[in-house]
């Protein structure tokens, strides 16, 4: 049936649908996963994705199968716990929003759904749905901090930050670690991540100091951790669901070739800087 | 001892006593000497031993992360554990509003004292002096540290700090960043505990709940943690415990927590001998967006800074269903104002969320359940324009409209109040530590600092308190005082109380699963039936008809749980639904625990509002003749009635009497 507007419900009058899932189901990382077909009915047009999924979990369990594993926590949109790719697109349709926080009325009656896992060399599958993300803390310990010991800090009006420069800092600042840049990237590539950490910290005060260190060990253990590079292709800005902006990985870059060209030796860490 | 449940009108029932257990360790002197003194009489462990210890902290929300970090940097080995798959993930992260601090920046009247005082009187003088008083000291710390740091707090023109105004207070004492307070909060102290792990000092691990603290030679030695990807349990020792895994809100199912936010870590302490302190004080928060229908998973919480702009109001007429824009102001009825003329739409949140529920009841609710208020802000974007609400609330408005699909920038937003925060927790004395040696609970598991009513942006203050300038301090007397030739190094996990706890764990499991294999019902059906039964007997208004109906009904729910619930899936595998099946266990037995606590306790106070206690103007009336006091249970068995300690309050600085915001 078609519907014009997409935001009117038809099927059976009081605006309930029908939709058919297409769902990636995977044991482990070892074993080989495939998509699986279900269908849910009578889903409002008012409650979110993952209350959908939660309607076809609680069917699974009442015949006895096992309900489909994905993560979430807040619901809010907040932890950046939810993932998932939806229809080709991680976080699904509506920009600037993450899974947990897309409703249905999004979706029309009778509607075909694919949901895939964020895909990347970097996030395993654990199972399902739900991958391992743990390589984006490995980047923050690399060196996404400002050292400030407890205690240390001075009066904190005693650093002034420029407006603008705080702002700037606080829409980096609004990632919430979902790794939906990685699994839009072709390259499956951390650079938007790095590059609002970068952000974040480095366009205040506070974070100049140890500016350097900070870009280029982040930038060298997302190497490592199997992320791939930047080709500018600008689909992981399309699907941020905090709205990071693409010249956050501008910054990154700049940041990373002045600390690298003012590095005089590539041998370790506590190599001196000009 | 009698029937707790006995109808004796006396108020000084058997099962209570000043207890000798309770020791609350509440420095003498002056309030504004106490912490400066105590600091400096507690031992010190020097900073070559303190790598000879080893220190477990479960949790890693603002209390949690900001603790492993400190203690990280003071040079223990800290042992930390998350339920999520990263440590920035804890429900911290969704506070929205903002930060009190006593910092006086606005040069608007604030000081400590006053800071103290707000605090002290928003709790409903149910809340220990000497505690709030330092909340209120290290408040300005807090935001020094959170600034060095690198938060991205809101500033002015200027490039200094900027500050906003919250329920509670007639002072603008709130530091926040946009409506991501929490996220900022919690990013800068996750952000410091990955410094540590790069340190190795913190060594982190992910993904495992606790589900036992294990005591040994009546000292709290370690935990078992259920790893949620192998399903296998684990054992960890250390020389102390911290247990930082915030609150039970999620006893009521639809609340504004996170899904996985749950009471295991502190009902499983309780069962082991931390004694729990007013598990009825819960916060129903006033502007959460109201239920829409019987799939929802959970609330979702509107900042209360919305109320510094937004004005709450409902047709004056019961039953008129106009559409907002069609009611004209002189039909309006602008409750709050009309009746609190001096804090306004600002009053606490428990005074804002009782008078959402009468306006309700009174049937002017609006919106298709007739469950909810307006929030305009017509008034405030004429006066502003709409940008400037925008660059206030922008987030909110479109957090709001993502999930309503109305635009609140052209309608008034409909809000309800919602389960959102306990004040409630493990009693823990002023260094923080439980009943139980060497279990110290900090944050929103403690109960100390709230009383019976948190003030907005007062929970953020308190976890970071609590875990950057308390616990650093407290916990090196506790350490400096154990026998050293008890350290951890001498105890292993092959220790017979490890062992015994595991074998009694996997037996429940065990069960769990059986039971499951067969059963009917699923968790979520379980659960969802769990909080009507709260949601309706214990809570926004209790009397002692609905509470005894709730002692009925939720251990006659928790026999049918053990009967007939459907998990499917292995106990020692990935399975989600056996970790909701244990939280679950949990919560059957904890929300009895509160709604006993709520009967006992016949006086109204804060969020705690009991029908039969009452002023003429529907105002929460205190009894502090009979009532004045922590109430601490003890668990004394299984099938047993606990024991109900008194801890009793002295107020010596903020003088005892009626709450007013008129």
């Amino acid at each position: 049936m078609s519907n014009m507007n997409g935001h009117e419900h038809n099927g059976n009058g009081n605006g309930e649908m029908t939709l058919f899932l297409k769902i990636w189901r995977q044991k482990c990382c070892s074993e080989k996963g495939k998509m699986c077909e279900y269908t849910v009915k009578g889903i409002s047009p008012d409650i979110s994705f993952l209350e959908m999924l939660d309607i076809l979990n609680q069917d699974l369990i009442k015949r006895g199968e096992e309900p489909v594993v994905f993560d979430h926590d807040c619901r809010e949109g907040i932890c950046g716990a939810c993932s998932l790719v939806i229809n080709g697109i991680p976080h699904g349709p509506e920009v600037l929003t993450t899974t947990c926080q897309l409703h249905m009325r999004k979706f029309k009656d009778g509607d075909t759904i694919v949901i895939e896992p964020f895909r990347a060399k970097a996030f395993p599958v654990i199972r399902d749905l739900m991958v391992d993300r743990v390589a984006l803390d490995e980047i923050i310990t690399s060196g996404g901090y400002i050292s400030a010991n407890t205690g240390a800090a001075p009066e904190a009006n005693s650093i002034p930050v420029r407006q603008e420069n705080a702002e700037l800092s606080m829409d980096a600042a609004a990632c919430v670690g979902c790794g939906a840049c990685v699994a839009a990237c072709n390259n499956a590539s951390a650079m938007l991540f790095v590059g609002a950490k970068v952000s974040h910290l480095g366009l205040l005060p506070q974070g100049e100091i140890e500016g350097r260190e900070r870009v280029y060990n982040m930038v060298k253990k997302m190497d490592e951790l199997g992320f791939g590079n930047c080709t500018n292709e600008a689909e992981c800005e399309a699907v941020c669901p905090k709205g990071i902006k693409l010249s956050n990985i501008a910054r990154l870059n700049r940041q990373f070739a002045l600390s690298s060209f003012l590095k005089k030796d590539d041998g370790g860490l506590k190599q001196e800087w000009n | 001892m009698t029937d707790i449940n006995s109808n004796s009108n006396s108020n000084s029932n058997s099962n209570s006593n000043s207890s000798s257990k309770l020791d609350s360790k509440i420095p003498s002197g002056p309030i504004e000497k106490k912490w400066d003194e105590h600091r400096f009489n507690l031992k010190l462990v020097n900073p070559a031993n303190k790598r000879k210890y080893n220190v477990i902290i479960v949790g890693t929300g603002l209390a949690g992360a900001s603790a492993a970090a400190s203690l990280g940097e003071l040079g223990y080995n800290v042992q930390v554990f998350c339920l999520q798959d990263s440590p920035r993930r804890a429900h911290s992260i969704a506070a929205q509003g903002g930060i009190n601090a006593a910092k006086s920046y606005q040069n608007d009247g604030d000081s400590i004292w006053r800071l103290f005082y707000d605090t002290v009187k928003g709790g409903d003088y149910r809340a220990r002096e000497a505690n709030v008083y330092r909340l209120a000291q290290v408040s300005n710390n807090i935001i020094d540290q959170c600034a060095a740091q690198g938060v991205p707090f809101a500033r002015d023109y200027s490039g200094y700090l900027a500050n906003r105004s919250f329920g509670g207070a007639q002072v603008s004492r709130t530091f926040y960043a946009r409506g991501q307070t929490g996220q900022q909060l919690l990013i800068g102290a996750y952000q410091a505990l990955m410094r540590q792990r790069n340190d190795k000092k913190v060594k982190l691990y992910t993904r495992r709940e606790m589900l036992d603290v294990i005591i040994i030679d009546g000292k709290a030695r370690g935990i078992l943690v259920r790893n949620l990807i192998t399903g296998k349990i684990e054992r960890y020792v250390a020389d102390a415990v911290i247990l930082a895994t915030g609150g039970y809100g999620n006893s009521y199912f639809l609340s504004t927590n996170a899904m996985c936010s749950n009471g295991s870590a502190i009902w499983r302490a309780h069962k082991r001998g931390a004694f729990f302190a007013n598990p009825c004080f819960t916060q129903i928060h006033p502007t959460c967006i109201p239920m829409s229908g019987d799939h929802q998973s959970k609330l979702t919480l509107m900042s209360e800074s919305l109320r510094n702009d937004g004005r709450v109001w409902v047709p004056a007429r019961a039953g008129d269903k106009r559409p907002a824009n069609q009611i004209p102001e002189s039909e309006r009825d602008y409750y709050l104002e009309r009746i609190y003329p001096s804090f306004g739409n600002l009053v606490p949140r428990d005074v804002a969320s009782r008078n959402a529920k009468l306006q309700c009841d009174a049937g002017k609710g609006v919106g298709s359940t007739g469950l909810a208020v307006f929030l305009d802000f017509a008034h405030a974007i004429k006066r502003d324009g709409e940008d400037k609400i925008r660059a206030r609330y922008g987030n909110l408005f479109e957090m709001y409209e993502r999930i309503t699909a109305e635009n609140p920038y052209k309608n008034p937003m409909r809000i309800y109040p919602a389960v959102h925060y306990t004040m409630g927790g493990l009693w823990v004395d002023y260094n923080l530590m439980s009943t139980i040696p060497g279990l110290f609970v900090l944050g929103e598991a403690n109960f100390s600092d709230h009383g019976a009513n948190r003030l907005g942006a007062s929970a953020l203050m308190q976890g970071l308190a609590d875990g950057y300038f308390v616990i650093p301090y407290t916990i090196g007397d506790y350490l400096a005082r154990l026998n050293t030739s008890s350290t951890s190094e001498k105890i292993d996990t092959n220790n017979t109380s490890f062992a015994n706890s595991e074998k009694e764990l996997n037996e429940e499991i065990r069960k769990l699963m059986s039971v499951g294999s067969r059963g009917k019902k699923t968790t979520t059906e379980f659960h969802r039936e769990l909080g009507k039964i709260m949601w309706s007997n214990v809570g926004m208004s209790r009397s002692e008809g609905t509470l005894k109906s709730a002692l009925t009904e939720i251990p006659r729910l928790r026999e049918e749980f053990w009967k007939d619930v459907k998990i499917t899936g292995k106990g020692d595998d990935l399975n989600v639904e056996l970790e909701h099946a244990l939280r679950l266990r949990d919560f059957l037995e904890l929300n009895e625990l509160m709604t006993r606590d709520a009967l006992e306790r016949k006086e109204s106070c804060g969020g705690h509002f009991r029908d039969e206690s009452q002023t003429k103007d529907n105002e929460a009336l205190r009894d502090d003749e009979n009532f004045c006091h922590v109430a601490a249970w003890e668990y004394t068995g299984e099938g047993k009635m606990p024991i109900r300690h008194k801890e009793e309050l002295k107020f010596e600085n903020v003088h005892l009497s009626q709450r007013s915001y008129k």
